[in-house]
């Protein structure tokens, strides 16, 4: 049952062969027996799962049907879902219990899917290695030495092992396709404003994009297709007619299926002297990709994107600017940790946000109001914010050549737990391939490629905006022609 | 350019985080290393170049003005750390 | 001070920032409400909790405000502005910062008349942005602590900045009242400043005439005009006697003390800010149609500069009594329906009405002109019965008290009820008041024999007995010709 596909867990429950609170209780017996070790969820309710499959199985008896209807999920626990513990990853989170629902669990919800419980992530999002949680380190189920990448590291190693079928991310500089990469799995950071982030607890509001986390693209689009939609509540929600992400997928598959796909690959990737910056071994799989699109019939084109290697500086300053202001409200007045002991009301505050944030959070809250200050503003915030827009235009010039951009989504696989946490711009680095598309707001995937050492390496795939249902159909013709996305670790078989 | 102690503190002071001098020595160290990645921005040439705020270029959505929200002050105080007669309390405010 | 005057040899320079609280329904990034005097916190939804994972989405009627309050003045309504974040600390701050608009404000420039003492004086707008206000702090003893009600966080504001362009307390005062009649006029805030819904600060300072700018002290929420008068002549003086001692001004932030009549540093405020201000990410950039300007525009009510001179043309009144008669819309609405009712000949005496009679009755008891019992309709046509003679105007008065105490009904015919129960028309028959007249004559022979011994106070005597033989039904004047010729 554990190795199922979305779409035949759904037909697995429409036919009766099993039901939701069976499907749920099989994966909650996975998470006990293997959480301990791969520490990917901080919060697990059985009790309100079961209750929810129970829900989800009622609604079936009464004649209703769906693509998730009794599919147990797992959350990041930085959406937040009414009645459960949210805590971000975060010691000033730690008790919080959300008193109302993020748009993205209502609507799993509406749609009758089961929360499996709520994933471990880097604290506030903060992070590619998930190190930085207060619930401590991930690991990777396919080495368990290793980081299973962030900050979405929870919900990779949970879908990577096998606890759950398919859980959700955020993706602000990479958080969606780097985990995806180190875990072997397949991840979509959408366009943004195509997910509502509507009680997604903020990191860097102009950035953050919700997003699924799978075993393939059709279950990612099923995902999507729950996750995406206008929502009033979000001023960046984007107004579109609803879309079936999964509607370029049931086509027929000629030979050669991609011919007339122009496959965009940008010399800051390629270019001889680029290549340097990546894992040779990780480039030499991203390559065999780019050979498999040729022979399902699409051609490359050269591209540039020459702007892109100032997307890691523009990147450490907007997303700490954002982030300083985004978590103000953590002060202890309203929610949250409150230091136990201080001697007044801004001795409370320092003590409060000193004790509840973790270094991470801190170093970037301070080069945020760092490059925000009197007399920096213009050196940083809008220089990174010129940048940005230079970002931006490149991709739109880069678009005109071609239709989808290919790359690496990491320069390497999974690291060793601790080996980059010591030194925060080697960590920084990490997301070299896959912070501009933040910046420009594009939606990207990554797609398993292959291993490299015995672990798992990613494709990664920039689309124009709004052309998800597009970039999840060359993911998916690629993904029908090998079979990298269904290798899983051997570790956790049981 | 590089930070110095004092600013390092400053920026503490005003983000409200307590530090210690051995955390700002740290603090000041760390940060030094992400500026010096952060400075190659400096070389691009921007002239002209209009800052980009938001990813995509539309226009603010306007609500209509209509009360949507009813009082919810026990749910939402449940999670609070202290309070009293439906008051946040706090340390007193000094004006 | 006087308007102008330079005092001692210093001349003030002042501007004001005013916040006044929009009335829109909801707040104005959230759909909680905003009403007054609620239990603490039950209109803090979770957006103005800054609950985490909320967001923010601009109420319309606010936006509508802002271009009311732009064209009102004179102003561009920006076709395009932007939410900021302005981030600082503070208890009632939920979200430690507050959104506000830095660099591209709503309303760019404008400029407001006000009048001091004879002259006209125009002071120019700097800018009118929106942002919301923050929640409240007591600080009455909570086991030691303070207690926060956030209640009114995210009520939608508009910040109005005025240029420097004020020399005196007594300009201030007239510029805060312009704007407070302004606001209330066009509909965009009730002005209630005991709830603070209307607040300034005064930036002041003081220099040699022709210098350059002193530094400037900025006094924080006036919420009366009397405060701000006291405020700002207790500050200049402080000022010109630290400068005149050889000390200087530091840059700061006061608080008045209406107990101690003095300002007062405040001490929370003292370390340098830094509000690190940067657009809002999740808010976009505000874009106004021209096309809502200009339906705006359409139902904006006649501003008080142009109906106060329709009132001077149309209705041949003074300066001052059109100033008076638009000090407020409601004022100006009463007076215009009465004179619809009474007939534009009795413009003059119904300005005089509404001015006098009823403005005192209406101070008296404390109440709105709208809500006065006696009817703008009722007052016009009591007044055209004065017009058209069928009584006088010493009866009207007494009509008015009866109409006011609810006698005559609701309806517009109220006096014409009263006139026709109580026998009050006039009595213009001449036969019918020479014989009153002849009788009055007849039965006063002393005080006839007085006047004509030269005494004309016995001739006032005989008009009040004739007035009181009509039962004050008589026409004054009429009794008093008809009095003469029979005496001469």
């Amino acid at each position: 049952m554990i190795e199922r596909s979305l779409k035949s867990l759904a037909q697995g429950l429409a036919k009766g062969e099993f039901s939701s609170v069976e499907l749920t209780q099989a994966y909650l017996e996975r998470i006990a027996r293997h959480n301990p070790e791969i520490n990917a969820f901080i919060t697990v309710d059985p009790d309100k799962s079961l209750a929810q499959a129970k829900a989800a199985d009622l609604r079936r008896a009464r004649g209703e049907a769906g693509p998730l209807l009794g599919i147990p999920l797992a959350q990041k626990d930085i959406f937040c879902a009414q009645g459960w513990r949210t805590t971000c990853g975060s010691r000033m989170l730690e008790n919080f219990v959300s008193p109302y629902d993020a748009t993205v669990i209502e609507r799993f919800d509406a749609a009758g899917a089961v929360n499996l419980g709520k994933t471990n992530m880097d604290e506030f999002a903060m992070g590619s290695s998930n190190e930085t949680s207060y619930f401590g380190a991930v690991k990777n189920p396919w080495d368990p030495a290793r980081v299973p990448g962030g900050s979405s590291g929870g919900s990779a190693a949970a879908v990577a092992a096998r606890l759950a079928p398919a859980a959700t991310g955020t993706d602000t500089g990479g958080s969606i396709r780097q985990p995806a990469a180190l875990c072997g799995l397949t991840g979509l950071k959408p366009t943004y404003g195509v997910v509502s982030r509507w009680g997604m607890i903020a990191f860097a509001s102009s950035l953050d994009q919700a997003g699924p986390m799978a075993r393939s693209a059709e279950d990612c689009a099923l995902l999507l297709n729950a996750m995406a939609g206008f929502d009033t509540r979000d001023s960046t929600s984007v107004e579109r007619p609803a879309e079936d992400y999964t509607r370029l997928l049931a086509a027929d598959a000629p030979a050669k299926p991609l011919a007339g796909l122009k496959i965009g690959l940008p010399r800051e990737f390629f270019g001889e002297a680029e290549r340097a910056g990546c894992d040779a071994a990780v480039m030499a799989r991203v390559d065999e990709a780019i050979a498999a699109y040729r022979a399902l019939g699409a051609e490359t084109v050269e591209v540039s994107l020459p702007a892109m290697q100032l997307s890691v500086p523009a990147y450490y300053v907007i997303a700490p600017a954002e982030a300083s202001s985004n978590l103000s409200r953590f002060d202890g007045v309203r929610y949250g940790h409150r230091a136990p002991e201080y001697s007044d009301l801004d001795d409370m505050y320092s003590k409060t946000r000193a004790q509840g944030f973790g270094a991470e959070v801190k170093r970037r809250i301070l080069i945020g109001t760092y490059v925000l200050s009197h007399g920096y503003y213009d050196a940083y915030y809008r220089q990174a914010q010129r940048i940005r827009r230079l970002i931006a235009d490149d991709f739109a010039r880069a678009f005109k050549e071609c239709d989808v951009i290919m790359g690496p989504t990491s320069p390497g696989t999974a690291f060793r737990i601790g080996e980059k946490a010591a030194d925060p711009v080697q960590m920084y680095l990490s997301d070299i391939y896959t912070i501009a598309v933040n910046l420009a707001g594009l939606p990207g995937m990554s797609v398993p490629c292959g291993l490299a050492n015995g672990l798992p390496t990613g494709l990664q795939l920039i689309g124009n905006y709004f052309g998800e249902a597009r970039l999840l159909d060359v993911a998916h013709r690629y993904q029908r022609a090998t079979d990298w996305h269904l290798q899983r670790p051997t570790a956790l078989a049981d | 350019m590089s930070l110095t102690l004092e600013q390092v503190r400053r920026v503490a002071q005003l983000a409200r985080i307590d530090i210690s001098d051995a955390e700002a020595d740290t603090a000041l160290g760390e940060l030094n290393g992400i500026f010096s990645l952060i400075e190659a921005m400096q070389a691009a040439d921007t002239a002209g170049v209009a800052p980009m705020a938001h990813a995509l270029d539309i226009a603010q959505r306007l609500r209509d003005d209509r009360v949507s929200e009813s009082d919810q002050r026990a749910a939402f105080q449940a999670v609070a750390p202290e309070t009293a007669d439906g008051l946040y309390l706090v340390p007193k405010v000094i004006e | 001070m006087k308007h102008g005057e330079v005092s001692s040899g210093w001349e003030v320079v002042i501007g004001i920032e005013t916040h006044a609280q929009l009335a829109t329904q909801s707040k104005i990034f959230s759909g909680a409400a905003t009403a007054f005097g609620a239990a603490p916190n039950v209109q803090a939804c979770a957006v103005d909790l800054a609950l985490p994972g909320v967001l923010p989405v601009l109420n319309r009627g606010a936006v509508e405000c802002a271009i009311r309050f732009g064209l009102a003045v004179g102003a561009e309504v920006a076709e395009r502005s932007v939410f900021a974040r302005k981030n600082y600390f503070y208890p009632d701050l939920p979200k430690g910062y507050q959104i506000s608009q830095f660099e591209a404000p709503v309303v760019i420039g404008g400029q407001l008349a006000i009048q001091v003492g004879d002259s006209e004086k125009i002071i120019r707008l700097t800018r009118a942005h929106l942002e919301e206000d923050a929640g409240k702090s007591l600080h009455e003893d909570f086991q030691g602590q303070s207690g926060i009600d956030l209640n009114r966080a995210g009520t939608p504001l508009l910040e109005i900045v005025s240029e420097p362009d004020l020399r005196s307390s007594a300009e201030a005062v007239a510029y805060a009242r312009a704007l407070h009649a302004l606001v209330r006029w066009i509909g965009i805030c009730d002005g209630n400043m005991q709830e603070g819904s209307f607040r300034c600060d005064a930036n002041v300072s003081v220099r040699r005439p022709g210098g350059p700018l002193g530094t400037r002290r900025e006094i924080k929420n006036l919420n009366s005009f009397r405060f701000m008068q006291q405020a700002i002549d207790y500050e200049v003086r402080w000022q010109i006697e630290t400068l005149e001692d050889g000390g200087r001004i530091q840059q700061a932030t006061v608080l008045f003390d209406p107990d101690s009549g003095e300002t007062r540093s405040m001490r929370s405020k003292e370390d340098a800010h830094d509000y690190r201000y940067f657009p809002d990410p999740d808010l976009l950039p505000l874009v106004i149609a021209r096309d809502w300007v200009e339906r705006t525009r359409a139902q904006l009510p006649e501003l008080p500069v142009a109906k106060r001179a329709r009132f001077v043309a149309e209705f041949g009144l003074s300066d001052y009594d059109a100033t008076a008669l638009t000090a407020s819309l409601e004022i100006a609405n009463y007076y215009e329906a009465a004179v619809q009712a009474a007939g534009v000949a009795s413009a003059k005496p119904c300005a005089n009405w509404v001015m006098v009679d009823l403005a005192a009755r209406v101070n008296r008891e404390g109440i709105d002109f709208g809500d006065a019992p006696v009817s703008a309709a009722q007052l016009g046509r009591l007044l055209a019965r004065v017009a058209d003679n069928t009584i006088s105007n010493n009866i009207a008065k007494k009509i008015f008290d009866a109409i006011w105490a609810g006698e005559g009904g609701t309806g517009e015919d109220a006096a014409d009820r009263i006139i026709a129960a109580q026998g009050l028309k006039q009595i213009t028959d001449t036969g019918a008041i020479e014989a009153l007249i002849d009788e009055v004559l007849a039965n006063n022979a002393a005080m006839v024999a007085e006047f004509r011994a030269g005494k004309e106070k016995a001739f006032n005597a005989l008009v009040g007995q004739a007035m009181k033989a009509t039962k004050g039904k008589a026409n004054p004047q009429q009794v008093n010709q008809l009095l003469r010729s029979k005496l001469g």
